[in-house]
């Protein structure tokens, strides 16, 4: 292998957008499992404390709950479009709508602060003394899982804001182009993915009670 | 490389189209969660965030537009997390 000897000779082409879009998948398909597991326990334990589930759930703000859902919804699309004005060529669109996905995406984790923040001051946190002392086994569960399923979910945010920071130093540099735009758009699929999770989030923990 | 020359640019004004559909299925689940439907608020919830996944999957996310292998595989993924909730509920629904 010459490569290994001489620093300075140019690797191999690898690019294969293909290879790059199953292995994109896969890996989607674990984080389904991942989520997919997590929504059994859910729905297990919902079966089994119909009651204390409604009751915890009035706790929960839909309004902020619809509004995340809206810009995360929005912002879904905004990153699908940057793929198109990539295809078009049109590279200073491509970077503005990632922007603008990416600051959607900081306003999506600004809200979660401060829904989270409020069920802070209200002394609900896993293992907090007053949800140890004044909740229900089936309470305790809710917001077990509420916490652990939005805080996977925000986890999931902050990985989707890094990957855009490459996605537009890519496209920025010209690595990412119309004949190149993998990582644009496996860049798109993992934030489609976020927004996929967060749509059956949202109904199962704000709107059933 | 033929498939980039095939490669399929799905216009701004599908996007919209579909952003436009799920904005409304959203709140169409918000208005339909909050009448006391009972045991039904569940299902109805469920299928408004099934059809817009599948808004998702098919538009957003290309599988519209990608090679019938890979619909395969995310249909087979998803038909398995199906068949994991199903059995899992066969066991808590018939326990004595």
């Amino acid at each position: 292998m010459a490569e290994h000897q001489h620093a300075h000779v140019e690797h191999p082409d690898m690019y294969d957008p293909e290879s790059s879009k199953i292995g994109m998948w896969l890996f989607i398909f674990t984080e389904l499992l991942l989520f997919g597991g997590l929504f059994i326990v859910y729905s297990v334990y919902r079966y089994m404390n119909p009651d204390a589930f409604h009751l915890a759930a009035e706790e929960l703000n839909t309004f902020i709950g619809a509004f995340n859902t809206v810009i995360l919804l929005v912002s879904s699309m905004t990153i699908a479009m940057s793929t198109t004005a990539l295809q078009k060529g049109h590279k200073k669109v491509a970077i503005a709508l990632v922007v603008i996905t990416f600051i959607i995406g900081i306003g999506f984790l600004v809200n979660k602060y401060f829904e989270w923040g409020i069920k802070f001051s209200h002394g609900i946190w896993p293992g907090s003394e007053q949800m140890l002392n004044e909740m229900s086994q089936g309470e305790i569960l809710f917001f077990g899982l509420y916490f652990v399923m939005t805080g996977l979910h925000a986890l999931h945010i902050i990985v989707g804001l890094i990957i855009m920071g490459f996605a537009i130093k890519g496209v920025a540099n010209g690595k990412v182009n119309a004949k190149r735009p993998s990582l644009l758009d496996n860049c798109g699929l993992y934030w489609h993915l976020v927004d996929l999770i967060w749509i059956f989030l949202f109904p199962l923990f704000y709107l059933i009670h | 490389m033929s498939e980039d020359k095939h490669h399929h640019i799905v216009p701004y004004r599908l996007y919209v189209i579909v952003l436009v559909a799920l904005l409304v299925l959203t709140f169409a689940s918000i208005g339909i969660t909050s009448i006391e439907l009972g045991e039904f608020t569940v299902a109805a919830a469920l299928l408004f965030a099934v059809v817009k996944s599948v808004l998702v999957l098919t538009y957003f996310m290309h599988l519209k537009y990608d090679k019938p292998y890979i619909k395969l595989m995310v249909a087979f993924v998803f038909a398995i997390f199906v068949v994991v909730i199903v059995i899992t509920f066969l066991d808590y629904l018939y326990r004595v």
